[in-house]
């Protein structure tokens, strides 16, 4: 950025980046009224019910009406509540959600943010997430958002620990924290993404592992049933949100949905090759179109990949029964960490012994 | 540009410090410190130290603060009975204060004589890199002292709280998923107008 900015004065640089973060962020929204519909979907089907049909054709537009109810609604502040942490906490959601998506490349050179350490960066702005939990449950004052946030603190710092572990991975396998390199490591068709790793034939059973491993976490991290304990509608109420009514509900609902697309992601981008498709040809053919249009063609991989990830999300949503909470600590503590622990060990071992294939 | 962002950044980071102590309700206090832990991880980065800014906030303000929120929050504070006594601290207060300044300046005058610029990866193309060259040749030994360390802690912790309890019926997963039809149930003939 900093060439960029040298070539084009500081003025234009700055422009630009504003108009790309305003690009990523509108596109993000707009995504997301269709993913959460798809959501509703996806789970109506598995119900065997039809879902959202009425607001516009296949309800396409019921997030849209969703939205504007939520804005005009009355926003309830509890007599007893801490306002200013209170309406703080949805905000930091929100705003941490999206801050998350800087360093994230949807397609070669596509990116708000190329960080060299960009996967450090996206496991801090994503264990941050659980301070808007926290902050807002502690605010309502009540003892059910309370109860949730508790349950999501303890949560979220558990399963981090075997997300980073796993991360850890991946980190030794590319040799960098740059999260496009990481892509471009996994360029050469499906055999050499992460999750399969054929070219390191060795690694592919513990590549596997590691995979449903984050993809487990991801949900626990993300509040996802089968892990949504901190809003367990059975015995919480709604959790840290009971309390939350019309914009800050909103606003944690967007927060917790980007993260949700953003963990499908990072899947992506970690284990699934990322923009790159599944065999690689006709890239000379490719060459000779403009660079853009080669990058629509790998933006819709990337997306390809992500709403497949969200897919299942919805999926294990509608299939699998909430866990009981021991249960949870005991999978992530005593089965995950000890798993991806070994996973790291023998990763390492055969980065330093075997040498990797790229 | 970076002097801008580095006044702004250190401004942030006094206020929120000041604040912590200056907060009356606790819970307030320990969102002031993230506060400032998260700001002093910008001023790393405009040293270019980035991967020592996003360890601080990984470990400080993405576990251990959270933490330290966890319990603070289930405190169940007296306001008055806290604000009590708190100036009976001020000899020591002062104490610690005096030495921190000390600590301060001499590190400034250290730094001003010495005249060399901060090098946040000397000898290497990244930060992280220039901490993987050192961090298990020259500091191994003060590396893993530093894992004992925290190891002994732990180990400290779990003895302290660690309960046998008799009488308590514990879930073996293992042995409740290896259970089968005929093992948990059995059949009975019962006559009729017997029973059981």
């Amino acid at each position: 950025m900093s060439a960029f900015i040298q070539e084009h004065g500081l003025l234009f640089g700055w422009l630009t980046v504003i108009g790309q973060i305003l690009l990523f962020t509108v596109v993000l929204l707009l995504s997301l009224a269709f993913l959460l519909l798809m959501d509703r979907k996806v789970w109506a089907a598995v119900m065997m019910r039809k879902g959202p049909n009425v607001v516009g054709p296949f309800g396409l537009l019921q997030s849209f009406a969703d939205f504007g109810k939520f804005l005009l609604k009355e926003i309830i502040i509890p007599a007893g509540a801490n306002k200013t942490v209170f309406l703080l906490a949805p905000i930091l959601s929100l705003t941490l959600a999206f801050a998350a998506w800087a360093v994230i490349p949807v397609a070669p050179g596509w990116v708000v943010a190329d960080l060299n350490v960009g996967i450090l960066y996206l496991f801090a702005v994503s264990s941050l997430g659980v301070y808007g939990i926290i902050m807002g449950g502690w605010a309502s004052n009540s003892k059910y958002p309370f109860l949730g946030s508790l349950r999501s603190a303890a949560q979220m710092v558990s399963y981090e620990v075997s997300i980073g572990l796993i991360i850890i991975t991946v980190i030794l396998l590319v040799g960098s924290m740059n999260l496009s390199e990481i892509a471009n490591n996994q360029s050469g068709g499906f055999w050499t993404w992460h999750l399969f790793s054929f070219n390191n034939i060795l690694l592919f059973p513990v590549m596997v592992v590691v995979f449903v491993m984050f993809f487990i976490s991801a949900l626990a991290e993300t509040n996802r049933p089968p892990f949504d304990l901190p809003e367990a509608e059975s015995e919480l109420v709604a959790g840290y949100q009971v309390e939350y009514s019309s914009t800050p509900y909103l606003l944690f609902m967007i927060g917790e949905y980007l993260n949700i697309v953003l963990m499908c992601s990072m899947m992506t981008l970690l284990f699934l090759g990322g923009w790159h498709g599944p065999i690689p040809f006709g890239e000379e053919f490719v060459s000779n179109f403009p660079v853009w249009m080669v990058n629509l063609g790998h933006l819709a991989w990337f997306m390809a990949k992500t709403v497949f990830f969200f897919f299942l999300f919805a999926l294990v949503k509608a299939v699998v029964p909430r866990y009981r909470y021991d249960q949870l600590m005991r999978l992530g503590w005593k089965i995950f960490l000890p798993t991806s622990l070994a996973a790291v060990f023998l990763v390492a071992g055969y980065v330093v012994y075997a040498g990797v294939q790229a | 540009m970076e002097l801008i962002a580095f006044y702004i950044l250190a401004a942030i980071v006094t206020v929120s410090a000041v604040a912590v102590i200056a907060a009356k309700n606790p819970v307030h206090s320990v969102l002031w410190l993230i506060t400032a832990f998260f700001t002093s991880a910008g001023l790393l980065v405009l040293i270019g130290a980035e991967f020592l800014a996003m360890l601080l906030v990984v470990v400080y303000v993405g576990a251990v603060a959270v933490l330290f929120l966890f319990v603070v929050m289930m405190l169940d504070v007296d306001f008055v009975e806290l604000k009590q006594g708190t100036l009976g601290y001020w000899p020591f207060a002062a104490l610690v204060g005096v030495a921190f300044a000390a600590e301060i300046a001499l590190v400034t005058f250290a730094r001003s004589t010495a005249g060399d610029e901060i090098n946040a990866n000397p000898g290497a193309a990244t930060n992280a890199e220039a901490i993987g060259q050192v961090m298990y040749t020259e500091y191994l030994l003060l590396f893993q002292m530093s894992g004992i360390i925290l190891l002994v802690a732990m180990i400290g912790a779990i003895v302290l709280t660690l309960r046998h309890k008799p009488h308590v019926k514990r879930q073996n997963i293992a042995k409740q998923t290896a259970r089968t039809r005929k093992d948990a149930t059995r059949r009975i003939d019962v006559e009729s107008g017997k029973g059981l």
